[in-house]
């Protein structure tokens, strides 16, 4: 890599990209971003997520019905309500993360 | 767990915050953590402009290791969020993602202190692109951002159902971005240290634990291999999850 270090002609980008695409320096950066979008990762990687993205949903929506219990005063009746969305909403979630991507949402 | 001298493995202290710097630090109550907040920040400045020192055209080590992250993060901005707004945005993601990166990396080392393996300094941090990604949907798009929660095509009877979940799964974003970074850098620093803790234990056990003792030595190094790995990839997700954040602050639907 330090033999030809002295030439700057215009010539040098292009031997550079050879050289890199050579070396195969160009490729790998290039794919996991244009692949997914996102981590596509091992299936450990994956089953965190899904995991960390199903808990999250659960303890905001526990959080918003024991506290809105907590103002009203009506106390199991909007955490119980409010549980099932939370599951709902960790569905969803989980649904955003593999869905197939038409739209670029 | 079989052991003599001390029986139990006390993975969890590591965590535990001192006050650092003596008794100036201690009376203003800096914790190591703090410390080690500051010594990545000055950790990422100092890489940045020893980095980019010498401007040569065919760049040394330091140097292509400054622009590879430069170009890294650059693009994932402009692809990710998307041309002009991407460019506004990329100061903050690389911030982000060097401090969280230089974070992680120095706590493999001995003796650091992993600030990121702490629940409150990723949840202040996830807090942040929370807050900033709601402000920028706001100030774009006025009231108009709020339709954000209501998907289209559906029924209007069905909709203060949908926009519940649909605001309940936009808080959750808050505590599944912290939960990643701090599980992940909190699991590996508690598996190195109770394999480390295996390696001292059955050591000392004689002639029968020397060869567990050897494999668990083992595999403490691969653990490293593997934190390193996993410090990396965390900090790029988390950066990029800020980004798609923002793609969607940016566009709505």
């Amino acid at each position: 890599m330090s033999q030809d270090t002295g030439g700057t002609d215009p010539s040098f980008e292009e031997r550079l990209k050879v050289a890199r695409s050579k070396q195969g320096l160009d490729a790998p950066p290039k794919r996991p971003l244009s692949d997914q979008g996102e981590i596509g990762g091992s299936a450990w990687g994956i089953g965190a997520r899904v995991g960390v993205e199903l808990v999250a949903a659960l303890v905001v929506a526990v959080a918003i019905g024991y506290g809105l219990d907590h103002v009203f005063h009506t106390s199991p009746i909007l955490t119980v309500v409010f549980v099932p969305l939370g599951g709902a909403a960790g569905i969803l979630n989980v649904w955003r993360l593999f869905a197939p991507k038409k739209s670029d949402r | 767990m079989a052991a003599e001298g001390s029986n139990s493995i006390d993975a969890l202290g590591q965590f535990q915050l001192h006050s650092a710097l003596g008794a100036v630090g201690g009376s203003v109550n800096f914790t190591q953590s703090n410390l080690m907040m500051v010594i990545a920040s000055v950790g990422v400045l100092a890489f940045l402009y020893l980095g980019m020192k010498p401007r040569a055209m065919v760049p040394g080590r330091l140097q292509a290791a400054a622009e590879l992250g430069y170009e890294t993060i650059m693009s994932m901005c402009l692809e990710t969020i998307g041309g002009h707004e991407g460019k506004k945005f990329f100061p903050f993601v690389f911030t982000l993602f060097f401090f969280i990166l230089f974070g992680n990396l120095l706590g493999v080392f001995p003796l650091f202190f992993t600030f990121t393996s702490h629940v409150m300094v990723t949840l202040a941090l996830s807090l942040t692109v929370f807050i900033l990604v709601t402000v920028v949907g706001i100030k774009e798009h006025g009231l108009h951002w709020f339709t954000y929660f209501v998907p289209q095509g559906i029924p209007k009877a069905l909709a203060p159902l949908m926009v519940t979940i649909e605001v309940i799964s936009y808080l959750s974003r808050i505590i599944s971005l912290s939960v990643r970074l701090f599980a992940n850098m909190m699991a590996g620093h508690v598996m190195l240290e109770v394999f480390g803790s295996f390696i001292v234990m059955l050591g000392g056990l004689g002639l029968l634990g020397y060869f567990p003792a050897a494999l668990s030595l083992g595999v403490n190094t691969l653990l490293i291999g593997f934190e390193l790995l996993v410090a990396t990839l965390q900090a790029y997700v988390f950066a990029i999850l800020t980004c798609i954040y923002l793609h969607d602050a940016v566009h709505l639907h």
